[in-house]
């Protein structure tokens, strides 16, 4: 079979399961529900798998595969910046290369392991066809958004994705919270939606084109001509407004607001969208763009900055947050800053590395605080936990390999990723020791959160009350073989990128990772060019390592050996821990300054348009009506009242009337009367 | 015969129902219902044998029909389509049928006049698209505006006198500025050719003197942008889709609108060229609104006023507690689309334009059969009153969950090929017009959202939306349809720009002479191993 030639069944297979979902879903069992989504995804992820494998038996510079399969949008001719004009024609196409490779096969890898485990997670649950039909529908918008060929089809993945993130955040509809999470997720992406549009259009009048291997071809033979030059302005508009719309999707500051509270949705939701795949769409489209981005050291400076800061910003959260998934939740918001900080310094493949040992680590942490929040009938505050590792045991230890792989501990699969991306950011000629120092004290962050959740959840004496206490149960087979799963390969998928500097050691281990990714991404001219020696990578290596120590080290005695420490400290530090407790008040300043604003705004215009631009109409009625009646006064008692009066007559001639007798005798008698009047007249003159 | 006369059987296939409705007995109001469906069903029937029969290769108009009417005066009775009459046409004849089924419980008074009065407006619609005399245009213009009045005026909400009275003297303000426009451009070509017509095609072949364009071209925009509506001309819309039955409402937003942008494409562009390329003539304005460009003219008046529709309209949606007066503020921010992708000037802007037209009337037409269903159960449009109807209603919330998701430009709904479209058109002329768009977009999102969450999503609070029935087999009848639509445009689009593309490029040719003699752009692609394409 060749499975390249079937690209387009790999988004599709997903897709049929919702529609089945969720047209028949209401009417089918439980199991047959799971057996078409859970099925429609392992078939996926059993295409992308043979892709895969085909795909790497090519030689190495024609790991390229396009297909088209239809003419979606024929909009006619565009004009270019240039004056020159271009068919805006978008095909329906997908393309595989080695970044797509390793894109398909995390979503529908991580993709199925939590489907399967949703299974358990679910089974309780009302909405069950719902819940498949939008997980399915998710998988379909993931893969179309990794698989594209052009960006407009890549934009329908991302909305896609972005629509089943509405839906799902906020299954629980009746609550209001997960309907206002959901909608302010939808809206915040909006607005960097409004950022990525706004960069497709302006690649289509530099360009000519919306194809990746169109834009890319002519980006490349530009450079190559000399026409395009680095700092190129455009280019750089071009690259902030792309990163723009990354922002939202991927929850960097200033737009990661609607990430900690899409926690509402149901945990393994969490661990799909919002920690394995969906949310690492920004860092995969940035990667995509990497011809771009490396023409213009600016907007690259920009990325390293905002992932830094990221990093940082939303590791100080984690610290004293109290729900299990909302650690989790800033967790990966800080890790993304990571992925982003490695493309700003032009590491495209260290992002796309940590993208994908993230997936795996994260997924399993999400899934493994689902477990827990499962075996305590949906406690999820870590306040009333405690004492858990005999009670449920495969899930600590599941959930223990992804905490010490998220710390940095070698030989785990984050120690490789995030090392690379810290080495990077301090040798790469865009990389800047503040960078790294950045990144290395966000490290040592990382790894006190999560011992301490893993202390607060897991360990010392058991806090829950006595009714959640009598029912903790280890979660099902269903459940439990998935985090299995995945923590193996929180361990093992960082092997397939080890750093050089070891790699050396083992038998000359090469780095297959970004050696398999590099022909699918650009690399910066002189990117190479800081190199250090090799003593100072060790002691890098060593000192982030540390670091990590200290982290387990701090949390350790905070939270087991001496559990006094941290109320002191809270008591010592208020400001600094309402601070942080309450996330810097961001959101609150954003309800303050922009939303209540707008809001406020529409206000204002709905009364303007009621009293101003209605007003004026009905103002023009009314004097409209006024000169009518003014025109009518008139009429009646000047023009008219000439008429009226008529009636004098009537008056003037009562005298008259009172002759018009009709008796014969009367009229007579003034005949006679009349006669002798005129004879008289007569007789006396 | 019949393929000769196909247009003018397409037209009057309603009103002929509509004669013969008039010799049922009132009373039969079950007879009436089934008549007067069973006309609209037909009236769409017999509309597709324009499609099928429509060359989309060639040029200029097709199944014309011509006779003089009143020699003296050069009047001509002239029917003639391009594919953007056929599409507006197709449109008209569909919901118009899927609004007369959609009023089979809603009216319950004056049964047999309100059919005749549905059928009848169909006609007038219908004449409107077809007209190519601009005589007879204006005849079928005006013609409409009477059931329309009598529709709103008869069986529409509390305050329909006000409502119905306004709609019509509103729109005649602007039908007496497009009779005066008419006229004076029925005088100018006798004074060039010494011929009296109205003919449409012979009108346009004309070059307009700059004065003739630029008054005639203001005397249209108004009696147009009226129709639209355009801000700030759009407050007759808010009060009579209030006010109006749902069938009304869906015609109102779905069709009538469009003769507004109808009007635009087929008059004002390519008539006035010198006028909608202005960019100077009011440069005094330019001291006001200096920051939109250093220079101001008609184009750019045409462009603030479609943007400052697009946000304020969908602000102004936002605030609204009547689920009636947001959809119609929603139109107006839709429309402020239409017009921004016309006075692009540009292939893209113009195709995403009248496809957005049809979108509106598929997504906008099936929001107020959305709002009208749940009004028929409870009698109240305020948005507070509903909430939790997802628990009651499901098979209604994913309906309306999809139209919603059509309406705020989800890719793959037919929203986003219209938007996209426009927004890259308008972008390629000023990268601030698509910027503008690009942020009603997010707005779009935004009320719509708040919409949807306040009427589907929370608890049921309210006790009288605890029984409230699913959709019944009727109403899944009239919004099927339109929800299969909003999937075809959004995922096959390409036949729909088919029909248009020819006469939008005879559009584009008049308003941007040389357009397409340009050069084309040099494309280079990166080596790609085994490229299949269909």
């Amino acid at each position: 079979m060749n499975f390249l030639e079937m690209l387009a069944l790999i988004p599709l297979f997903p897709a049929a399961g919702a529609l089945i979902n969720g047209l028949l879903g209401r009417r089918c069992s439980r199991a047959c529900i799971s057996t078409v989504a859970c099925g429609t995804v392992g078939v996926s992820f059993l295409l992308s798998l043979g892709a895969f494998y085909q795909l790497l038996g090519r030689p190495e510079g024609q790991r390229l595969v396009e297909q088209e399969l239809f003419t979606w949008i024929p909009a006619g001719a565009g004009e270019l910046s240039s004056g020159a004009i271009s068919q805006f024609l978008v095909q329906w196409g997908y393309q595989l290369d080695p970044l797509s490779a390793v894109m398909i096969l995390v979503v529908t890898g991580v993709g199925f392991l939590i489907h399967i485990y949703s299974i358990g997670y679910m089974a309780h649950e009302g909405g069950y066809a719902r819940f498949f039909t939008y997980m399915n529908l998710f998988m379909f918008s993931m893969l179309t958004l990794v698989l594209a060929n052009n960006f407009v089809v890549m934009f329908v993945g991302w909305e896609g994705v972005g629509l089943c993130s509405y839906l799902l955040i906020g299954f629980y509809y009746e609550r209001k919270s997960a309907a206002d999470a959901g909608k302010k997720a939808f809206i915040v992406n909006r607005i960097g939606d409004f950022g990525f549009m706004l960069g497709m259009f302006l690649i289509f009048t530099a360009f000519g084109t919306l194809d990746f291997t169109g834009v890319f071809g002519l980006v490349e033979t530009q450079a190559q001509a000399g026409v395009l030059a680095s700092g190129d302005a455009t280019i750089t508009a071009i690259c902030i407004l792309l990163f723009v719309g990354a922002m939202g999707k991927s929850a960097q500051v200033p737009l990661y607001v609607w990430l900690p509270d899409a926690m509402e949705g149901p945990t393994p939701v969490s661990a799909l969208i919002h920690a394995a795949t969906m949310v690492t769409a920004g860092v995969y489209m940035v990667a995509r763009c990497s011809a771009l981005f490396v023409l213009s050291p600016d907007a690259m400076l920009l990325v390293a900055v905002v992932g830094a800061f990221t990093a940082i910003f939303a590791a100080s959260i984690g610290l004293v947050q109290n729900d299990i998934k909302r650690v989790l939740a800033y967790s990966t918001v800080s890790q993304l800053g990571y992925m982003f900080l490695a493309c700003g310094v032009g590491a495209f493949g260290a992002g796309v590395f940590h993208l994908m040992t993230h997936a795996f680590f994260k997924a399993l942490l999400f899934l493994g605080a689902g477990s827990v929040i499962h075996a305590l009938s949906g406690e999820q505050d870590m306040r009333r936990m405690g004492g858990l590792r005999t009670r449920i045991p495969a899930t600590f230890w599941t959930m223990m390999v992804g905490t010490v792989a998220i710390a940095g501990f070698p030989p785990l699969a984050g120690f490789f990723s995030k090392d690379e991306i810290l080495w990077r950011a301090f040798s790469s000629s865009q990389g800047h020791v503040l960078l790294w120092a950045v990144g290395v004290l966000a490290a040592g962050m990382t790894s006190f959160y999560m011992f301490r959740m893993i202390f607060l959840t897991f360990l010392g004496k058991s806090r829950m009350s006595r009714e959640v206490d009598s029912h903790v149960h280890e979660s099902p087979k269903v459940m439990t073989v998935p985090l299995g799963l995945l923590a193996v390969g929180a361990v093992v998928s960082g092997w397939v990128g080890i750093p050089h500097l070891i790699g050396q050691y083992l038998h000359h281990l090469p780095q297959y990772f970004e050696h398999f990714l590099s022909p699918a991404l650009a690399h910066p001219a002189a990117v190479e060019g800081g190199h250090a020696s090799e003593g100072l990578e060790w002691g890098l290596m060593a000192l982030s390592v540390a670091i990590a120590l200290l982290g387990l080290w701090l949390a350790r005695r905070f939270y087991l050996t001496h559990p006094a420490l941290p109320e002191h400290l809270v008591s010592r530090f208020k400001h600094t821990y309402t601070t942080l407790l309450n996330k810097y008040w961001v959101d609150e300043v954003y309800d303050l300054l922009i939303v209540n604003r707008t809001k406020d705004l529409a206000n204002r215009l709905a009364g303007f348009d009621n009293r101003v631009v209605d007003g004026a109409v009905n103002g023009s009625a009314w004097l409209t009506r006024l000169t009518a009646s003014v025109s009518g006064f008139f009429d009646y008692w000047i023009v008219d009242l000439a008429v009226r009066r008529s009636d004098l007559i009537y008056y003037l001639s009562f005298p008259l009337r009172r002759i018009q007798t009709g008796v014969i005798q009367t009229y007579a008698a003034l005949t006679i009367g009349g006669i002798l009047v005129i004879v008289g007249y007569f007789i006396l003159t | 015969m019949f393929q000769n006369h196909l247009l003018s059987i397409v037209a009057y296939t309603p009103l002929m129902g509509a004669l013969l409705l008039l010799l049922v007995n009132k009373e039969k109001t079950q007879v009436i219902r089934w008549f007067a469906n069973i006309v609209a069903a037909i009236g769409f029937l017999v509309s597709i044998p324009l499609i099928t029969g429509f060359d989309t290769e060639a040029e200029g108009l097709q199944f014309v029909e011509r006779a003089s009417w009143i020699p003296s005066i050069g009047v001509e009775y002239h029917f003639g389509i391009d594919g953007i009459s056929l599409l507006l046409i197709v449109l008209t004849t569909g919901l118009g049928f899927l609004s007369i089924l959609s009023s089979w419980n809603a009216i319950q008074e004056r049964v047999k006049e309100y059919y005749i009065f549905m059928l009848m407006l169909q006609t007038g619609m219908l004449g409107v698209f077809m007209a190519m005399d601009l005589f007879l245009f204006y005849v079928f213009w005006e013609v409409m505006l009477v059931p329309m009045y009598f529709l709103i005026g008869v069986w529409g909400g509390p305050r329909r006198l006000y409502a119905a009275i306004k709609f019509f003297l509103y729109t005649l303000l602007g039908s007496v500025l497009l009779l005066l426009g008419i006229l004076a451009l029925y005088f100018y070509n006798h004074e060039v050719t010494g011929v009296y017509t109205f003919s449409i095609p012979a009108l346009l072949e004309l070059d307009y003197p700059w004065e003739y364009q630029f008054w005639v071209f203001l005397a249209f925009f108004i009696g147009f942008a009226i129709k639209v509506p355009m801000f700030p001309f759009h407050t007759w819309l808010p009060d009579a889709h209030v006010e109006a039955p749902t069938a009304g409402s869906v015609i109102l937003a779905g069709v009538l609108l469009k003769m507004g942008t109808y009007g635009f494409i087929r008059f004002s562009l390519p008539m006035f060229p010198d006028a909608v390329q202005d960019t100077t003539s009011l440069n005094f304005a330019y001291l006001t609104f200096g920051w939109l460009d250093q220079q101001f003219g008609l184009l750019h008046l045409m462009i603030f006023l479609s943007i400052v529709g697009i946000i304020y309209g969908a602000l102004v949606a936002m605030m609204q507690r009547d689920a009636k007066k947001l959809v119609a503020y929603s139109s107006v921010s839709h429309l402020g689309f239409c017009m921004l992708g016309l006075f692009a000037l540009n292939p893209n802007g113009i195709n995403g334009s009248i496809l957005q037209q049809i979108n509106h009337g598929i997504s906008t037409g099936a929001l107020f059969l959305i709002v009208g269903i749940v009004y028929e159960r409870r009698h109240t449009r305020e948005i507070s009153e509903y909430g939790g109807l997802s628990r009651v209603m499901p098979g209604y919330a994913i309906i309306f969950l999809i139209i919603t998701m059509a309406s705020i430009g989800l890719p793959l709904l037919n929203g986003f090929i219209g938007e996209f479209t426009i927004l890259a058109g308008a972008f390629q002329r000023h990268w601030s017009w698509g910027a503008w768009g690009c942020a009603g977009i997010v707005l779009g999102a935004a009320y719509m959202l708040w919409l949807y969450q306040r009427m589907m999503f929370g608890p049921v609070t309210n006790p009288k939306n605890k029984d409230l029935k699913d959709l019944s087999i009727r109403e899944y009848a009239t919004l099927l349809p339109l929800v299969i639509m909003c999937f075809w445009i959004g995922i096959y689009p390409k036949p729909f720009f088919k029909y248009i593309e020819k006469p939008v490029e005879k559009i584009v040719q008049k308003v941007q002479p040389g357009f397409f003699d340009r050069s084309e752009a040099l494309l280079a692609k990166l080596p790609v191993q085994e490229t299949r394409k269909k």
